[in-house]
């Protein structure tokens, strides 16, 4: 069996687990089973940003409490949900796009530390402006959204919903990284000069990345608000940013299914550790320093090398080197 | 008058002691091409290192202090460069920045596991105020202050005045030439981490007293730094110049603004400097690396 069709095997797998496997979980379950696919959407976003256009994001968490304030923030004054959506992914897409501005302008790696400040900044707004968003005790009753008359309001209805926005996110960005766009990128990586040489805008093709990226942010705190059914600053700190940013590298950086895998280890397995719960962000943080030590591809690299090593047969000589 | 004056040396000891983080921040960029995201946490961990010293080995905090800063040249300066930076740089720019971001995680969380989630009083060197022409100012600030200098000068005078100190510049400046010179550039970078690791706890010293100890503070800290060291054009000058404006700005909109809105300082600098001076307050247009 090769790789590629052990990839699309494993994926298939996969979605059929997804598919089948509420009906034997807790509500519970079922919430964290939604988190989780929330979660992997941002993370494709900021693996379209460092994967693709590798530059270092550490706003991501901040893209993602606009989409969800915005969302209470709306719905809650008689908005339709489809608007909502519509308005946080385009704002996302254009703050983003303007902080890759700022920061291309400069020389030097900026936009983490630009990212980091806008953090900062929205954060501030979120607990200080209580006018708008409420303070610390944040805004209730966000409605869920019914979709072509159909009530999403149930935890099943919801989760396929989300499972559903995660499958066309990341068809789009399949596709996305097939088209020219994404083969520049391939070319950039390969050889920037050479990129350059042939006439690629790179400047421009980076900044789609880290605007779609931060779009992508935007549609997960769409689908967080509906979720939680309220919104409060807590969750949207630094920690948020830093934790998406980690699980991208842990999945795989530039992979398509590293966000998948990433956001199962932040998302999914805490709820199996929670009598170590104190001590989980610290055995994360320590695993992905070990992992950019020794295996920099993350997991997905992890599990690659694996499968050659047990497909390939050992004593033959190697192929002629692709 | 009594104000401006308060706020004058308020500013230039909170300037002085980001410049500190700053300038070693720039040392690591300039000789190795090392972001380090942990810079902040870098700051924040001496103080509690000098607080396990006081409660469990039970000194004085004048003695603490020099386990503290012997343990934090030791854990972020030799730890840091050999067992993190040697092993994710081996990868390229990307593993290494990463790896610093998750050092940073590490820090704040493991200080929170040990230390706890509530902030702690640290001691200033001195305490009591002095008038000064009718305008009562802490003593704690003007040692910072002083400090700040004496370190800043020594640095200077080492960097340029003596072999050793020229053979790191010359890292710093290009270190292909300066391994075809005979300088032993790995040796050199290790210096650089030690002596940014040394900055860090001397600015740990000098802060701690005033944001008091909180296993947070390095979300803060790091954030000035990075501002201090990016709006200078990341070169040794302009993170002192970075470090002491930062440091008026944000001790001015904290007192005439609001305390809350001060956190805005950040972003406004980082954007302003993007869109209108992109080589920093004292880059050259056609600087590189170093």
């Amino acid at each position: 069996m090769n790789p590629a069709a052990l990839r699309y095997a494993t994926a298939g797998i996969g979605a059929l687990v997804l598919i089948a496997v509420p009906f034997g979980l807790t509500a519970d379950g079922l919430h964290v089973l939604t988190l989780w696919a929330l979660t992997t959407i941002a993370a494709i976003g900021l693996n379209l940003t460092l994967g693709q256009a590798g530059q270092v994001s550490l706003g991501q968490g901040a893209f993602v409490g606009i989409g969800a304030y915005l969302t209470a923030l709306v719905t809650t004054r008689g908005w339709p949900f489809p608007a909502a959506y519509v308005l946080a992914f385009a704002a996302c897409c254009a703050l983003g796009w303007g902080l890759g501005y700022c920061a291309l302008r400069v020389r030097r790696p900026y936009l983490p530390f630009l990212t980091l400040a806008f953090g900062a900044f929205v954060f501030l707004i979120f607990r200080n402006e209580e006018w708008l968003t409420g303070g610390m005790y944040g805004i209730n009753r966000v409605p869920r959204p019914s979709l072509l008359g159909l009530s999403l309001a149930g935890p099943f209805a919801f989760y396929y919903f989300c499972l559903f926005n995660l499958v066309v996110v990341a068809a789009a960005v399949w596709w996305l990284r097939r088209s020219p766009w994404g083969r520049a990128f391939a070319a950039l990586r390969a050889n920037p000069r050479r990129a350059e040489a042939v006439g690629l805008d790179t400047r421009l093709y980076t900044l789609m990345a880290i605007a779609l990226g931060a779009g992508l942010g935007g549609v997960a705190g769409v689908l967080y608000a509906a979720l939680l059914q309220y919104v409060d600053p807590t969750p949207f700190s630094l920690t948020m940013s830093v934790s998406l940013l980690l699980m991208v590298v842990m999945g795989g950086s530039g992979r398509l299914l590293g966000p998948f895998l990433g956001a199962a280890v932040a998302v999914v397995l805490p709820e199996g550790l929670r009598f170590a719960q104190n001590y989980y962000l610290f055995g994360y943080a320590l695993a992905v320093i070990l992992l950019m030590a020794f295996w920099p591809t993350g997991l997905i690299g992890i599990a690659e090398r694996l499968a050659t090593a047990l497909t390939k047969p050992r004593a033959v000589p190697a192929k002629a080197p692709r | 008058m009594a104000d401006v004056l308060q706020l004058f040396v308020a500013g230039l000891a909170t300037g002085a002691i980001y410049a500190l983080a700053a300038i070693g921040f720039t040392l690591l960029w300039q000789t190795s091409q090392t972001v380090n995201f942990a810079q902040g946490e870098f700051v924040m961990l001496p103080a509690f290192i000098v607080l396990l010293a006081m409660n469990v080995l039970g000194l004085p905090f004048l003695a603490a202090i020099v386990p503290g800063i012997a343990a934090a040249v030791l854990v972020l300066g030799f730890l840091f460069k050999q067992a993190v930076v040697a092993a994710a740089s081996r990868h390229g720019a990307l593993p290494l920045a990463i790896a610093t971001i998750a050092l940073g995680l590490l820090l704040k969380e493991g200080v929170r596991d040990v230390a706890g989630a509530d902030v702690q009083p640290f001691p200033p060197l001195a305490a009591g105020s002095v008038s000064i022409g009718g305008v009562s100012v802490p003593v704690h600030s003007l040692i910072a202050i002083a400090a700040a200098v004496a370190a800043v000068a020594a640095l200077q005078a080492f960097l340029d005045r003596t072999p050793l100190g020229r053979s790191i510049q010359a890292t710093a400046h290009n270190p292909a030439v300066a391994r075809v010179l005979g300088i032993p550039v790995e040796r050199m970078i290790r210096y650089a981490f030690l002596i940014n690791a040394a900055l860090a706890a001397l600015a740990s010293i000098l802060i701690t007293p005033v944001y008091l100890a909180g296993f947070s503070n390095g979300e803060w800290l790091g954030l000035c730094t990075f501002v201090a060291a990016l709006a200078g054009g990341l070169n040794l000058r302009g993170a002192i110049v970075g470090g002491v404006v930062l440091g008026f700005m944000d001790n001015l909109a904290a007192a005439y603004l609001s305390a809350t809105y001060r956190g805005v300082l950040p972003l406004v600098i980082l954007v302003a400097i993007a869109l209108f001076r992109p080589q920093g307050l004292l880059g050259r247009g056609e600087e590189t690396a170093a």
